[in-house]
């Protein structure tokens, strides 16, 4: 806290009692205290750990990773042009697929008795490992024996919006947590002055909006904050035009003086984390802005990313972005890429979004890995469904497939150079060890130290979890 | 010493609310203290839901759980060492122990003892306190205020003392926010204490009965509703597009002002368009608040059951103050509500439209029944011209018959729109299409035929509920356009669809032959081609998509059926097997602006084998009235073929073409509402219980009804219960929660935390609130006063306890952190929405027009860019309109207002029942930075100098005042004249510029009042900021 040196002895006791009274607050108040300390009466850990809600928590067990950046492929990325090869599907292109596949089935948009689509790119075994990956994915695939590559996914949801908001929150309604904001209530946050839980968007707006990283019930502090791209990092960060430094100084040394006398007079808590909270912004007004500026990253790291303009937003510049908020002690980055709902232009497109994503995806790997921070980082990379096997339209397209996809996740407690379940021969059903996406989310608690039967927020005289009433821990691809 | 204190404090939050009561009383009461350790950790597997239960226990039910088990008991009331269950939560041995360890629940040592001591003392079950009706424990209480008396009791057994009176500048101002949601002006303070100096009682109720008079009030009281009603101006999902509700958020406003007594609020809102009055109609647009889902290829039934679903879980938390959400996919775990009883509920909400109707201002609502009852006149006319008239119909409608071309309807086994964003579906002979508003494609069914000559082909356009204004088409106007009708057929030798030659298309209407509405025009009708044409029935097929046929009657009439016939230019003689294809081609949308398709939402295709078939030269609707059997026919088929016939008759022309003239000038409403309507017979819905409540795995058929636990529903009319029912049930003065959960929702709004804190959930897991006697004595009260909110609220704030000053010592403080008790007045950081209005009254730059659509406000590009949907039609306010109270912000869901958000406003996906209060850097940001107030800024600072005396002195007395409603102490005095001077000396010496400061803009020179320099306007624009930043300020003290 910068301003802590320019204090009296009297000034740091006050400050000490705000911050006590703060700490009371949140407790009693907001109603974090009573689900947080719960959690700690179960691990019956020294309870006055606990500043605010977003100071660091530790977990139910011991921890293989305390970070995540969630690369959000949104629109349903084709595992079929990325991962999951299916030689079978190209031999039977423009067959129709067996009756027997097609019993129950749903699809969005087409008949599902549409003819079967070969994949439209080649599959190269890469890394020491040989796990396949697409020939539009060089970067990545390069760090094959560092990703385990889950090839069977599976969702119950089947248009875009309920499909994103079940992926992110485990549920299909909207109003639930999201994950991020999950971990950000279980662990807190090792930042002082930024959000537990930070959001970049490139591409376009997505089809669950704001929802994807809202917090549902939780309180508000733990829902996911968007850093921009372009103008104000942080919304409003900017002093109104004319205000310099000095005189918002001066501003708000003013308003901490009134503040003060109301909590001297009035004696209420909520005062003091208001002075604590105007402190923390002034700050954030320098230290968001110099998270943004990558003048200080060298130009071998740009490249690396395929950063061409160190001020264009870009999925590149959010690669990057992400390892410098983790660096900053933030838990949890979502990177959101709406782009990938090719139901024509199949070819064309996957190709170009490969393009715009592969190399920072891969750069991200390897910078965080470089750095020794991939051991306890875990880099999730997928989106909300997959596409089917039968084409729509000509026959350059693919429609909504929930039965079975890809995801990659890397990093922390997972085991790298593996890809693990596999799909049937047309990439249709899963064949063999299916992960839903609330197996995943218990898998990813588990990593993160938490029993996902166990982080539970009451609401509406009910235990909601990520999970719902559901979910595995998918042991074979721990480390 | 402070760690010490420290523990002591968790313990008592840890407790939860229960520390008090503890206290109070020794003796275990079922209720409060056991129920809750039940709930929580055993009825999970020893509880209502029987998929769940173990070992055919029940802990829940008194009976079952003291049951003698072959000489075993899982309770032997006061035997606590013959009770099973008292061994096993004791237990260490985890075969035997309670809970198990699977459930991952663990009892404390307290509630073990407590289990014990319980079973100990004779295991008294008593029902859940909430599932009793409420009743007046005390009747003693008439002239002094009833809270008082509740809470001067409990501060005396405690031996607490009462809070000071609030000062009364406090007072005052906290009854203005309170009542009205806006600070009081320094000219009200004074009137005020001037008041107060001959009465202070009077004066203060004085206050209470003007402000309460003030339409004020119910925009700052619609706000907590719409919370809890999820309030949205857009539809929610991936397209996310503008919707048009208001007029149900004026309807709530307008509700409060007149103090609508709070059942009939409850009734008009669930059922109001089953009463025959438009403006309870427009109250039923509650039902419809929630979100829908327009993506691509949707199945429409998921969502509507989604929306259902929704309502239920609404309901549940506005009105009944109870989970129901759970019981949706199984038996409620806690509280006693089945699976069954869910879909009880479920059903009276199940068999509506999806409904949207005009709505007129009282003005035009006068001016059409003006309208309506002239035509009326005019038709009785008949009867005097044409005496005859009666038996003429008939005899018209029997000729009309006789000639009648006829159809044999298709039945097609294949109905697509291509490329699947839509998935068309049958209702008996007809089509429906709901689901994505798509602005253009192509639909089309197939159907098998026997042998036969098809010489012509029908479309029919059918009103229907689900569209707007019954349709038949899907536009905001409820009619359609059909760019192209093709026919194709394959016959059984064929192998591929061969086109079917068509001439001579007709149709019953058409609009004259025009350019396509400017709504519905998109970016291909301002380039090059020129704009889409309308209008006949030859566009069906003339082979062009920019040609089509339009039937639009005009204003009000066109909501109506409408059919068009084509003729097969030679007569398709088909054998048996043969295919018949049809394709529409409605291509005459718009841009995917909200209503701009044209989609045909209800429709019926039919061939005949009749030479030279043409559509009816009347009204489609009278030939649909012609079918119906004579003593079947309604008053709507009666009206239809009236209107239809008298236009055959030369002798009736003048009558005739006065109604046509008084038709055209029916009003076009000033918008419409979003509401349920019920079913009509042929669309009636059987409701079945959903299998984990997925909604295509319906089970057994559940009939209407309520939970038992509950009151029972009264029989008021024969014939099966309805939807109307259901809403006069929830608003029963026998309902034991409904008037608490309400009573407790103003005590919330007010004191910022409820009597009883879930305030959404009154269920079996709530705590027993610390003043549960004066919750029961408000809310019997309450129905006393004839359901009176105005009632309650004045009961409230005219008590001593509200009127207790917020300060609090340490030592008062740490007693009771949260305030249980109420030994001192209300203070919290008031609502995102009042800390705007509170800016911008303080600044002068309110505008405190009432109702009307939404207002954009400004956000930034950086967020408005990432929105799925195109956001063109978000243009912003500007002038006076930017300046409107918050309660009129445009709230879009999938883009939550970045400055109400970071104060707690909910985004309304789902209902909102209680705001959670945060206090966080990003927050800070908003009123220190946002563009409306730092305009606020400015302005106050002009008002300042405007309206001050010319010095700082008196401008910081002002200032001051605008902004909290007090006089500044002298020390604040002091520091705000301190950063004046620095601001000053740095203005002076150009390290800031002036115009910038003051305008945002270096060029532009502030508006200064006369005796003011700009660098007054600049160095109180930053002043201003400070003040309005004030922890004081944001909250009401």
């Amino acid at each position: 806290m910068g301003t802590r040196n320019q204090m009296s002895n009297q000034q740091q006791i006050q400050s000490e009692q705000a911050r006590y009274l703060t700490r009371r607050w949140f407790l009693g108040e907001c109603g974090v205290g009573l689900a947080v300390m719960a959690l700690h009466t179960l691990q019956q850990q020294e309870a006055s750990a606990a500043p605010s809600p977003l100071s660091p928590r530790a977990p139910h067990h011991r921890p293989k990773a305390k970070r995540v950046i969630y690369i959000f492929q949104a629109g349903a990325p084709s595992q079929l042009e990325l991962f999951d090869p299916k030689p079978e599907l190209a031999k039977r292109s423009g067959q129709l697929p067996p009756a027997e596949l097609l019993k129950g089935y749903r699809s969005a948009f087409i008949n599902p008795n549409s003819n079967l689509l070969g994949p439209k790119y080649r599959f190269i075994p890469s890394g020491q490992s040989g796990v396949e990956y697409s020939e539009v994915l060089p970067q990545t695939s390069s760090m094959a024996d560092d990703i385990c590559l889950i090839r069977t996914i599976n969702t119950p949801a089947v248009n875009h919006a309920p499909a994103q908001i079940m992926m992110n929150s485990g549920s299909q309604q909207f109003g639930r947590p999201s994950f991020g904001s999950w971990m950000t209530y279980g662990l807190g946050s090792e930042g002082d002055d930024l959000p537990g839980y930070v959001v970049l968007t490139s591409a376009r707006g997505t089809s669950g909006g704001a929802s994807n990283y809202g917090c549902g019930f939780l309180p508000t502090i733990y829902t996911g904050v968007p850093f921009r791209g372009k103008g104000d990092p942080v919304l409003y960060l900017s002093n109104p035009a004319g205000i310099d430094s000095e005189a918002q100084r001066d501003s708000l040394n003013a308003l901490r003086k009134l503040n003060q006398a109301t909590l001297d007079q009035i004696g209420d808590p909520e005062t003091a984390a208001r002075i604590q909270n105007y402190e923390s912004a002034y700050r954030l007004q320098t230290s968001a802005p110099e998270l943004m500026d990558l003048s200080q990253e060298s130009k071998q790291t740009l490249d690396s990313y395929g950063i061409k303009s160190p001020t264009e937003s870009t999925f590149a510049r959010n690669c990057l972005l992400a390892r410098r908020l983790l660096e900053r002690g933030v838990r949890f980055v979502q990177l959101f890429h709406e782009a990938w709902d090719q139901h024509s232009n199949l070819k064309a497109r996957v190709k170009s979004n490969a393009v715009n994503t592969d190399q920072g995806s891969a750069a991200l790997l390897k910078d965080l890995k470089q750095r020794g921070m991939l051991e306890d980082t875990i880099v999730i990379w997928g989106g909300e469904f997959g596409r089917t096997p039968m084409v729509q339209g000509g026959d350059d397209g693919r429609d909504h497939h929930n039965r079975c996809f890809s995801m990659w996740l890397a990093g922390g407690g997972i085991r790298g150079g593996m890809a693990y379940g596999s799909s049937d021969d047309f990439g249709f059903n899963v064949a063999e060890n299916p992960v839903h996406v609330h197996d995943l989310h218990a898998t990813l608690l588990h990593l993160l130290g938490f029993d996902h039967e166990r982080l539970i927020y009451r609401f509406q005289g009910r235990d909601f979890r990520l999970t719902d009433v559901h979910g595995h821990v998918v042991k074979g691809i721990l480390a | 010493m402070s760690r010490i204190m420290n523990s002591v404090a968790l313990v008592v939050l840890l407790a939860g609310s229960n520390v008090f009561a503890q206290q109070a009383s020794s003796k275990i009461d079922f209720g409060r203290d056991i129920l809750p350790i039940l709930s929580g950790k055993c009825l999970q597997c020893h509880g209502p839901d029987k998929n769940q239960r173990q070992a055919e226990l029940r802990l829940d039910i008194e009976a079952d759980a003291k049951r003698d088990r072959d000489g075993h008991f899982a309770i032997a009331a006061g035997k606590p060492g013959k009770s099973e269950l008292v061994a096993r939560v004791f237990s260490n041995d985890p075969d035997v122990q309670m809970p198990p360890a699977e459930s991952k629940l663990v009892l404390s040592e307290t509630e073990k003892r407590l289990l014990r001591d319980w079973v100990a003392a004779g295991a008294t079950y008593s029902k859940h306190w909430a599932f009793d009706a409420p009743v007046k424990s005390r009747t003693d209480i008439s002239t002094r205020n009833p809270i008082d008396v509740f809470v001067h009791q409990r501060l005396k057994d405690k031996g607490w003392q009462a809070a000071q009176p609030a000062e009364l500048n406090v007072l005052c101002r906290r009854i203005y926010l309170d009542l009205i949601g806006l600070p009081p002006s320094p000219q009200e303070i004074d009137q005020f204490l001037a008041a107060t100096k001959k009465d202070r009682t009077a004066a203060i109720s004085g206050l209470v009965d003007k402000l309460m008079k003030s339409p004020h009030f119910g925009e700052k009281w619609a706000r907590h509703w719409l919370d809890v009603a999820r309030y949205a101006d857009s539809n929610g999902f991936e397209k996310d597009l503008p919707r048009k509700q208001w007029a149900w958020r004026d309807w709530v406003v307008r509700a409060l002002n007149a103090d609508m007594p709070y059942n009939d609020f409850i009734i008009q809102q669930v059922a109001g368009d089953m009463m025959g009055d438009p403006d309870a109609l427009v109250g039923s647009g509650f039902l419809r608040n929630g979100m829908v889902n327009e993506e691509g290829a949707i199945v429409y039934e998921q969502f509507r059951i989604e929306a259902v679903f929704d309502r239920m879980d609404c309901i549940g938390k506005a009105v009944l103050g109870l989970s129901i959400q759970c019981a949706q996919c199984h038996t409620h775990k806690f509280d006693p509500l089945t699976h069954d009883e869910y879909y009880g509920m479920f059903a009276f909400l199940n068999d509506t439209y999806e409904a949207q109707s005009w709505v007129y201002t009282p003005q035009q609502r006068e001016q059409l029944q003006k309208l309506k009852s002239q035509i009326a006149k005019l038709e009785e006319q008949i009867g005097g011209k044409h005496p005859a008239w009666q038996a003429d119909i008939e005899k018209w409608i029997a000729q009309e018959k006789a000639d009648a071309v006829k159809w044999s309807v298709l039945d097609p086994h294949e109905i697509e729109w291509e490329g699947g964003v839509n998935h068309p579906q049958r209702e008996d002979d007809t089509i429906l299409i709901l689901g994505h508003p798509t602005t253009s494609g192509q639909f089309y069914s197939i159907s098998k035929l026997e042998a036969q000559t098809i010489t012509g082909v029908r479309l029919e356009g059918l009103q229907h509920g689900d569209l707007p204004n019954f349709g038949p088409g899907r536009n905001y106007l409820g009619t359609f356009t059909i760019s192209e009708l093709e026919v194709y057929r394959k016959l059984p030798t064929d192998k591929d669809w061969q086109p079917v030659e068509l001439a001579n298309a007709t149709a019953d209407f058409s609009s004259p032959d025009q350019d396509l509405p400017e709504y519905f025009r998109s970016s291909s009708d301002k380039g090059k081609e020129k704009v889409r044409r309308v209008g006949p029935a030859k566009y069906l097929i003339d082979k062009k998509v920019r040609t089509g046929w339009m039937p639009d009657r005009g204003t009000l009439i066109r909501h109506t059926d409408s059919a068009a016939v084509v003729q097969l230019k030679t007569p398709l003689s088909v054998p048996d097997g043969t295919e018949l294809k049809i394709r529409l081609q409605m291509n005459h949308g718009g841009d995917g602006d909200p209503g701009d398709n044209q989609q045909l939402g209800s429709l019926r295709l039919s061939v005949t084998s009749d030479n030279g078939p043409k559509a009816t030269p009347f009204d489609h609707r009278a030939w649909l009235a012609m079918q119906v059997p004579a003593d079947q026919r309604t008053a709507d088929d009666k009206t239809a073929l009236l209107r239809n016939w008298r236009k055959t008759v030369a002798a009736l022309k003048p009558i005739n073409d006065q109604i046509a003239a008084l038709e055209k000038q029916f009003p076009v409403a000033q918008t419409s509402v979003m509401h349920p309507r019920a079913t009509l017979a042929k669309h009636q819905r059987e409701t079945r219980l959903l299998d984990r409540g997925t909604w295509n795995k319906p089970k057994h058929v559940v009939l209407p009804g309520v939970p038992a636990i509950l009151h029972p529903m009264e029989a008021t009319h024969t014939g099966p219960v309805n939807r109307l029912d259901f809403a006069k049930w929830l608003a029963n003065e026998k309902s034991p929660l409904t008037a608490r959960v309400h009573v407790n929702r103003i005590w919330q709004a007010i004191f910022g935390v409820g009597l009883v804190r879930t305030s959404e959930d009154f269920g079996t897991r709530s705590a027993r609130p610390e003043y549960l006697e004066m919750l029961d004595w408000l809310a019997v009260n309450f129905m006393e006063s004839g359901w009176s909110q105005k009632h309650v609220i004045r009961t409230i704030i005219n008590s001593q306890t509200y009127q207790q000053s917020s300060r609090s010592s340490g030592e008062s403080y740490n007693r009771d952190p949260r305030n249980q008790l109420l030994a001192r007045g209300p203070r919290f950081r008031v609502e995102a929405e009042v800390i705007r209005d509170i800016a911008l009254t303080a600044s002068g730059l309110l505008n405190r027009k009432m109702g009307g659509p939404s207002v954009f406000p400004p956000v930034p590009a950086n967020v408005l860019e990432y929105n799925f949907g195109r956001m063109h039609y978000w243009k912003v306010a500007e002038g006076a309109e930017r300046y409107r109270r918050s309660l009129y912000i445009f709230r879009k869901r999938s883009m939550p207002d970045p400055v109400l958000t970071s104060f707690d406003a909910p985004n309304s996906d789902f209902a909102c029942a209680r705001r959670v209060r945060s206090n966080t850097p990003l927050a800070a940001l908003v009123p220190l930075n946002e563009p409306v107030f730092v305009e606020a800024a400015r302005a106050l600072s002009l008002r300042v100098l405007r309206e001050a005396a010319p010095n700082d002195e008196a401008r910081t007395e002002y200032a001051f005042r605008l902004a909290t409603s007090r006089h500044p102490t002298q020390y604040e005095k002091t520091t705000i004249q301190d950063l004046l001077t620095k601001l000053r000396n740095r203005l002076a010496d150009g390290w800031l510029s002036i115009n910038e400061v003051a305008t945002g803009d270096p060029k532009t020179k502030p508006n200064i009042p006369e005796k003011s320099t700009p660098q007054d306007a600049a160095a109180w624009t930053l002043v201003a900021r400070v003040l309005l930043n004030m922890d004081e300020t944001l909250s009401k003290n």
